[in-house]
């Protein structure tokens, strides 16, 4: 067996079944945990469009923060456009979708890939550099930020690697390998690590708009 | 035609121009990348060289190598080096059969002692002590050990005989191996393919006539010179998929305008071949010209490497039952945690109550 059949067979196998177990298990023990049981009355009633506000109004920088955070929230935000680019819309990813799924939809030139892999490549590093060397932010940092960096700045690195691989001398089929392998193990990284908030984003801010209209919080 | 004639006599004796014979040289040098230089090399070489006997053994195999051979462009030079090996023992095309046709193969053997050159096509099946596979009353790992034990070197063709091919596929019934599996003290040559391209069997033979040595090989003892780069990086469709534009049925618009075939499972990237180069028919087309994309045949295993017509982004097994049941385990996991942590909660408040 090559590297590559075992990275298409049994470590790709096993990852999926890892990822799906692991995140409809944190969904399903999420949603369903009975919270913290209010004593009080409600002081709202509009629960639904408050979680929705909370949704839209956390997009977007508090004012009295806004300066001071330009950076890290704008190029959080470019770097997850390019990372919906990069996963989203290249040919070869819609094609294992379309495996795992069923479903397809059309994509970008491998060049416009390319470049956003580039771009969020230089935005990992970035934040990651921000990240070892602010005080503040190292206060803050877990082994889990570290962890979660490193296994999604590899995918895109070993993904260019492959496209690029005439000029750097190694076979197709090993980076290919190789990006797979990074894949299968960020796959299996995402249910148990921060990386969950791809899940977890929406409904948590949706959850906290709720609870602030119940004890008439405006936020 | 005496036998101890060189190559060169041979070709002027049947009308081959030295014109003809160097522009033979040069295409074959071209092929097998070797510098310019080496031309004039290798035709002396060839010029020099004396028709070596060579003996073909066909085992488990569907005979399109040999098929592949004789439907190779005649009345070419490459068909011309053919005339010119002293093909002793090839039991579909010799005309002698049975207790003939193996005195021929022991004559061979015998009279060329040390210095002849064994071509397998198909593996050899070693289940049952091979019973699956006879010749003579002789099993084909008999025959093959036997015959090569005197041999100068070892033309495993075909991707059969190379890493075992079809017959090796799981579940591999009658425990089909190759023979480089079996043959360990052999200088062997491999040029898989199912089956391989003729003029990458002739550069082969040519560059050991003319040099007397094997060429440089791969990891997977392939010729480098044609083996050296995969198809994908060669293939004339490969602006297509820079620019993103995949045939995603073989009769959409994008089939109808050569757009990529990677979505339609081509598996030109991870395939090491001459193909995109030396193409089929005399130059006229190979498989993905027409219309279909590389099923990956010179690689080992390539039976069994997930469907031909899926591509190479997906895993080698079926996702949608699997993932369907890893979901309900999920389920089950995250409404256990749940109710203990309610059960946890409960406790706690009963406890902060008391």
């Amino acid at each position: 067996m090559s590297l590559l059949d075992f990275a298409r067979g049994p470590a790709l196998e096993w990852s999926l079944i890892i990822f799906v177990i692991g995140v409809v298990w944190r969904l399903a023990g999420t949603f369903l945990f009975k919270g913290q049981k209010y004593l009080s009355k409600p002081k709202g009633t509009k629960f639904v469009s408050a979680g929705l506000m909370a949704i839209a109004n956390k997009s977007f920088p508090p004012h009295e923060l806004e300066k001071r955070i330009t950076f890290q929230h704008y190029t959080g935000y470019l770097f997850h456009i390019m990372l919906f680019i990069v996963v989203f819309l290249f040919e070869p990813h819609i094609a294992f979708f379309d495996w795992a799924l069923g479903i397809s939809w059309p994509g970008l030139p491998t060049n416009v890939i390319t470049f956003s892999s580039a771009v969020t490549v230089i935005i990992l590093i970035a934040l990651g550099i921000r990240r070892a060397t602010d005080p503040v932010m190292k206060k803050l940092t877990t082994i889990d930020d570290w962890i979660s960096w490193f296994l999604t700045i590899t995918p895109f690195i070993t993904g260019m690697m492959a496209f690029a691989h005439q000029n750097i001398g190694v076979r197709y089929e090993d980076l290919l390998a190789l990006h797979i392998l990074n894949v299968c193990l960020l796959l299996i990284w995402i249910p148990f690590g921060k990386l969950m908030h791809m899940f977890l984003l929406f409904p948590g801010r949706y959850q906290m708009g709720e609870k602030f209209e119940y004890r008439g919080v405006k936020a | 035609m005496p036998s101890n004639m060189t190559l060169g006599e041979r070709l002027r004796k049947q009308g081959v121009s030295r014109r003809g014979f160097l522009k033979f040289c040069a295409a074959t040098a071209s092929m097998m990348a070797l510098p310019p230089t080496a031309v004039s090399a290798l035709a002396a070489g060839l010029e020099k060289a004396r028709r070596p006997s060579v003996i073909w053994l066909s085992f488990q195999e569907c005979t399109g190598c040999a098929e592949a051979i004789t439907r190779s462009e005649a009345p070419t030079l490459e068909n011309l080096i053919f005339d010119y090996i002293s093909l002793d023992y090839q039991h579909t095309i010799m005309a002698a059969s049975g207790d003939a046709a193996e005195a021929a193969r022991e004559k061979a053997m015998h009279e060329n002692e040390g210095k002849y050159i064994v071509i397998v096509d198909g593996a050899i099946p070693l289940k049952d002590d091979g019973i699956y596979s006879t010749i003579a009353g002789m099993t084909n790992l008999q025959i093959l050990k036997d015959t090569v034990k005197h041999a100068a070197a070892v033309i495993s063709l075909g991707t059969c005989a190379a890493y075992g091919g079809i017959p090796k596929a799981s579940p591999n019934p009658t425990g089909a191996a190759a023979v480089s599996e079996i043959i360990k003290d052999k200088p062997i040559i491999n040029v898989p393919g199912c089956p391989p391209i003729p003029v990458v069997i002739t550069g082969v033979i040519a560059q050991y006539l003319a040099f007397g040595k094997l060429p440089e090989l791969d990891a997977l003892g392939r010729p480098k010179a044609f083996y050296g780069q995969n198809i994908h990086d060669r293939c004339y469709r490969r602006p297509f998929y820079e620019r993103g534009l995949f045939a995603e049925t073989f009769d959409d618009e994008g089939a109808k305008a050569g757009w990529c075939l990677w979505k339609l499972g081509c598996k030109g990237p991870i395939t090491y071949n001459a193909c995109a180069v030396t193409k089929w028919n005399y130059g006229t087309s190979f498989p993905i010209q027409a219309g279909h994309g590389c099923i990956g045949c010179s690689e080992p295993d390539f039976w069994d490497k997930g469907g031909f017509y899926e591509p190479l982004s997906a895993g080698t097994f079926s996702a949608g039952g699997r993932l369907a049941a890893a979901a309900a385990v999920g389920v089950a996991v995250g409404v256990g945690s749940a109710v203990l942590a309610r059960n946890s909660q409960k406790a706690l408040h009963h406890k902060e109550g008391a």
